[in-house]
């Protein structure tokens, strides 16, 4: 008996291993869809109007309104009863791949919503202020979209170069760009206050990291920002099922 | 030898033993832990949800780095493999086998030189610190101590 008894032992382990991993699992898929459920009853959804919705379990704020400047970049319908709102850095690598994943959204959801864009660059990240920059140096020659793309698109390979500014400036040639200007702009403290305006009304309303996206002014809970999990709080808000 | 010399080498080295099973006992305890923390972030891994941290404030730069994963391959499911690979071998050893004693030395010696490397990789690459990656680097720590302290000290026969 006792020689078979460490097998047991490893066999119980690895069965328990693997029934935790299962738990664990079905909790991280159930979290996207179900928790954005909300027990407010359907008449006082907020699926008309821009207003703040009644808490739910899967938003976390703001616990108060924004302060500061609003400079917001706004793609979409702009007067849609939805505003999806990110604040991103643009070397932050979970904000590089959700940021397809949005635009994806923003295509399916076409005019029923619209999306906005804040910086919030993270100190941690050598490029992400330069890059915040670039892109709001392209908004004054009307290209911050075009800029915000770019960068997203190309994070992996600004982000490990150890000046990153000539690699901005070539894209704002590739965007054609007044390539002069634009590296006149990207160093000018009209940009940056611009920049840290948006990371102190991001800190007013309590955001910590990135990305950190709001719905309707409301922060989603880390675990909701997924594609699912995304498309089933819009919906919500929409009054979809 | 004198039946009383006899009695006093059989009780060393039967302390001997027991020394080395409690070793294997904590090194299977460790590993539990390790395996705790590396099915955990294989699961956010594949569940595709955000890490983040509440001690340090790295996760998801580290996570998320072309660091996290060898080829297409992430780390965290690798990790879960060796430590429940170290909660086998350990508890085999403490049932007297010797041929895991050896292996469980290389591995642990594997684990320790791939955990040193990711530190490096958070500390000087990265610049950002992931909790649990922490956790699982001082866990492998701790398996080479004790690793080392039942293979390397002296041995009374």
């Amino acid at each position: 008996m006792k020689r078979y008894l460490p097998f047991a032992i490893i066999a119980g382990v690895l069965i328990a291993a693997l029934a935790g991993g299962a738990v664990l699992w079905r909790s991280a898929k159930n979290t996207p869809t179900e928790s954005f459920k909300d027990p407010t009853p359907s008449a006082t959804r907020p699926a008309t109007g821009n207003q703040t919705p009644a808490p739910s379990p899967s938003t976390s704020g703001p616990v108060a309104p924004p302060t500061g400047p609003d400079n917001a970049h706004v793609r979409g319908n702009a007067n849609a009863k939805v505003t999806l709102e990110e604040y991103g850095d643009y070397q932050c690598p979970p904000c590089g791949q959700l940021a397809p994943e949005l635009r994806t959204i923003e295509k399916e959801y076409g005019d029923q919503i619209r999306f906005v864009f804040r910086h919030y660059p993270l100190q941690i990240h050598k490029h992400a202020f330069l890059a915040a920059h670039a892109a709001e140096a392209a908004g004054l020659q009307g290209h911050f979209w075009e800029m915000h793309d770019m960068l997203y698109q190309n994070q992996l390979s600004w982000s490990v170069a150890e000046d990153a500014k000539p690699i901005f400036i070539q894209y704002a040639g590739m965007l054609k760009l007044d390539v002069n200007r634009f590296t006149k702009d990207i160093d000018s403290p009209e940009v940056a206050a611009v920049v840290t305006a948006d990371s102190q009304r991001g800190a007013s309303v309590g955001v910590e990291g990135t990305p950190t996206v709001l719905i309707n002014g409301r922060q989603l809970r880390p675990e909701i920002v997924t594609p699912d999990g995304l498309r089933a709080a819009l919906n919500y808000m929409l009054g979809k099922k | 030898m004198s039946p009383r010399s006899d009695r006093i080498a059989a009780d060393s080295r039967g302390n001997a033993n027991r020394r080395a099973v409690y070793v294997f006992l904590a090194i299977a305890a460790l590993a539990l832990i390790g395996l705790a923390d590396s099915v955990y972030l294989t699961v956010e891994h594949f569940a595709g949800r955000a890490v983040r941290c509440t001690i340090t404030n790295g996760c998801e730069e580290v996570l998320n780095s072309a660091y996290s994963t060898i080829g297409r391959i992430p780390l965290a499911p690798l990790g879960a493999i060796a430590y429940f690979l170290v909660f086998s071998l350990a508890t085999l050893s403490a049932f007297g086998n010797q041929i895991t004693r050896t292996a469980l030395l290389y591995l642990v010696g594997l684990m320790l030189v791939f955990s040193i490397w990711l530190f490096i990789v958070q500390a000087f690459v990265l610049h950002a610190f992931c909790q649990f990656c922490l956790l699982s680097g001082a866990v492998t720590l701790s398996l080479a101590v004790l690793v080392a302290i039942e293979r390397f000290l002296p041995r009374r026969s």
